[in-house]
């Protein structure tokens, strides 16, 4: 019948003889092994879920406040500005919020990355965190243009335009997303209702990505699998206080942001109401998708890059399947470390092409930093994990442990 | 210490494509000296007060603040009984009444600024065809905000660069994009008498003051905004060491 519980408060004792929920919270973030060498990047993923957190409690208030009409909207997030009590702390730390997410599971991503945690047997997990990438990017881009402001409207229009690129039934897919015959009042609406709704559906994903995590194990630097207790931590106390101590820096980084450069990473344009008669000297997108807009713009052709724009990110869905390499962690591969922080620094040249006016020096840059970007995918990776020979690796965690650390390695 | 190189990496991945994002394209612009700048600084209520004159006397003639009430004035240091004072001194459009009529009164504290032109249309026809930019937010609607106002309002030329024609309607300003804007110098020395006799009213005087002002108005809890925000920065650092010495505490004989 009910299994054996083993909580000394009588009150969650009765609800864990009930229902496991105690159970199932302890067995995965209490006494939950994890490799004892994580280092601090291990902390992104802790560190998107407070983010997370912080942005769909913001934005439940924000949404009481706001008002999804055309005539309307600019004024509401002004009056939430001036006249909600914190309204500004709150509008504030959800702007840029999301800006500080994005950054974290940039890190997050790249981190798996370098120490191959797409690898088998973590394929699902990635899989699931490239679906929490691309929930994240839509609702970054719904929530850019709930403001209304000049460049809330033409990055609209621009972005929904990308789908007319499809032959025959780009113009009525474009006509569909808009709910009309140009980005007006439906579509702001539904950009908003889909706006609430997301977060709540990525936050589902992300229980399914934290849930697959928990069954294969985390990954570590060394790419090595915990062969036994001495190669782990418990989750608590271990890992929690190591993350609370990793966000911190993280946070005073985003209050800084928050409290003193609220504006900086926006647009000024976004301070002009909508305005459909006058179109902005640039638009820009949010810096976090800089990258993708200029691997878009690379491309002359209208259906390619918009098709290279959405290829750049669902290429991370196969990557599992395009590395060959038996080894996880790039601190063993040379060659295949050289060529990802290359890819880091292709990343950002691609991120400043993508800000930059679409001419001269900066087109050649975008051109190269997109075939660098699909190289390494398509080419390097596979090629790399055949022929070059990893540096050969300690036996177990612990082994490695003891070497660096010569701490003794007590039971923990 | 990898870790710590990354965070690092991520703030200056941050700054650098702000710092983009920020560039201003064409002429580089004098940037002043704002009590209000940095973390620290706060907004120079009186040269906002002055700041408001010049604006009530020179720019309300064309320019409209629809998200800013009377009582905002309460926050530069103006008493409720010169608000009050203030707002009826304009009629704004209320009802109907009961007979089911519009009507006429003095403004009050709660209502916006009221605006010089009915619509877009009234304000183009006035002004040669530009529309004079709402500025409510100016400031936070520019690059370089009130660096920019600064430089535009004292920025004109009487003469053009060689090569240049001027359109009919319009003046040579080193600051405005395109170079031909539709306002005229509207800030020129002792233009203006401000009730502080100790402060000199340059036309430089008077594009900071008013500045200042727009400034204060685009975003009037940026004060407050500062203030708790170094109390929240200061929390966040003490707890970091707090949270850093019980990680090391916790982990002291755990080999790792």
């Amino acid at each position: 019948m009910a299994h054996a519980s083993k909580f000394k408060n009588p009150i969650i004792n009765w609800i864990d003889t009930r229902l496991p929920l105690p159970s199932l919270l302890h067995h995965e973030y209490v006494e939950f092994p994890m490799p004892r060498n994580i280092n601090y990047l291990w902390a992104f993923g802790a560190i998107a879920m407070i983010m997370l957190m912080i942005m769909i409690a913001t934005g439940l208030m924000l949404a009481m406040q706001y008002t999804a009409n055309v005539n309307l909207a600019f004024a509401s997030v002004e009056r939430i500005m001036r006249d909600v009590n914190y309204g500004w702390l709150l509008r504030y730390l959800h702007a840029n919020g999301a800006a500080f997410f994005f950054i974290a599971v940039y890190i997050h991503i790249f981190r798996g990355l370098y120490y191959g945690s797409y690898q088998k047997p973590r394929e699902l997990v990635w899989i699931l965190g490239v679906i929490i990438f691309l929930l994240m990017m839509a609702t970054g881009f719904l929530g850019y243009v709930l403001p209304w402001g000049q460049m809330s409207f033409w990055a609209a229009t621009v972005i929904t335009n990308l789908f007319s690129a499809f032959p025959i039934v780009g113009d009525p897919i474009v006509t569909w997303l808009w709910g009309g015959f140009s980005v007006d009042n439906p579509t702001l609406n539904r950009f908003f209702a889909l706006h609430f709704l997301l977060p709540f559906v990525l936050l589902g994903v992300v229980m399914l990505h934290a849930s697959a995590v928990h069954i294969v194990g985390s990954n570590n630097p060394l790419g090595i699998d915990i062969k036994g207790p001495q190669d782990s931590v418990p989750f608590h106390p271990y890992v929690t206080i190591k993350d609370l101590f990793a966000a911190c820096p993280f946070l005073l980084l985003y209050c800084y942001f928050v409290f003193f450069e609220p504006n900086t990473m926006a647009h000024p344009d976004n301070y002009i109401p909508a305005n459909p008669l006058v179109t902005p000297s640039h638009i820009v997108p949010e810096w976090y998708f800089l990258p993708l807009y200029a691997v878009l713009r690379a491309i002359p052709d209208k259906l390619i890059g918009t098709a290279a724009m959405f290829a750049a990110v669902l290429v991370l869905f196969i990557l599992p399947w395009l590395d060959t390499s038996k080894v996880k962690s790039c601190a063993f591969k040379p060659v295949s470390r050289f060529f990802f922080w290359v890819f880091v620094l292709d990343c950002i040249m691609l991120g400043f092409c993508g800000a930059s006016p679409p001419e001269g020096i900066w087109v050649i840059l975008s051109r190269l930093g997109a075939v660098y970007y699909f190289a390494y995918f398509l080419v390097l990776i596979p090629v790399l994990g055949k022929i070059e020979k990893p540096l050969p690796r300690p036996a177990s965690i612990s082994e490695s442990v003891l070497k660096n650390s010569g701490k003794p390695m007590e039971k923990a | 210490m990898r870790s710590m190189k990354t965070v690092i990496f991520a703030a200056a991945l941050a700054f650098g494509f702000a710092g983009t994002a920020l560039a201003n394209e064409g002429v580089e612009l004098p940037e002043q000296n704002w009590p209000h700048g940095g973390m620290f600084g706060s907004i120079d209520k009186a040269a906002a007060k002055r700041g408001f004159q010049v604006y009530k006397e020179i720019c309300s003639n064309c320019h409209s603040m629809n998200l800013v009430p009377y009582r905002a004035l309460l926050g530069l240091g103006f008493t409720e009984d010169e608000v009050k004072a203030e707002a009826a001194s304009h009629q704004v459009t209320d009802g109907p009444n009961d007979q089911g009529e519009m009507f006429q009164r003095p403004a009050l504290p709660a209502d916006r600024f009221v605006k010089p032109f009915p619509n877009e249309q009234a304000a183009r026809v006035a002004n040669g065809g530009a529309l004079p930019p709402d500025l409510s937010v100016i400031i936070k609607a520019r690059h370089s905000g009130e660096n920019y106002v600064t430089a535009l309002l004292t920025g004109y030329e009487e003469t053009p660069p060689a090569g240049v024609t001027v359109l009919e309607g319009r003046y040579y300003n080193k600051y405005f994009p395109g170079n031909q804007i539709g306002m005229p110098k509207m800030l020129n020395d002792d233009g203006i008498e401000y009730k502080d006799k100790s402060v000199k009213p340059t036309a430089k005087q008077q594009a900071m003051d008013v500045s200042t002002f727009l400034t204060y108005m685009s975003e009037p809890t940026q004060d407050e905004r500062k203030h708790l925000g170094l109390r929240v920065m200061l929390f966040l650092f003490v707890f970091s060491g707090l949270m850093f010495a019980c990680k090391r505490e916790l982990w002291r004989d755990v080999g790792h």
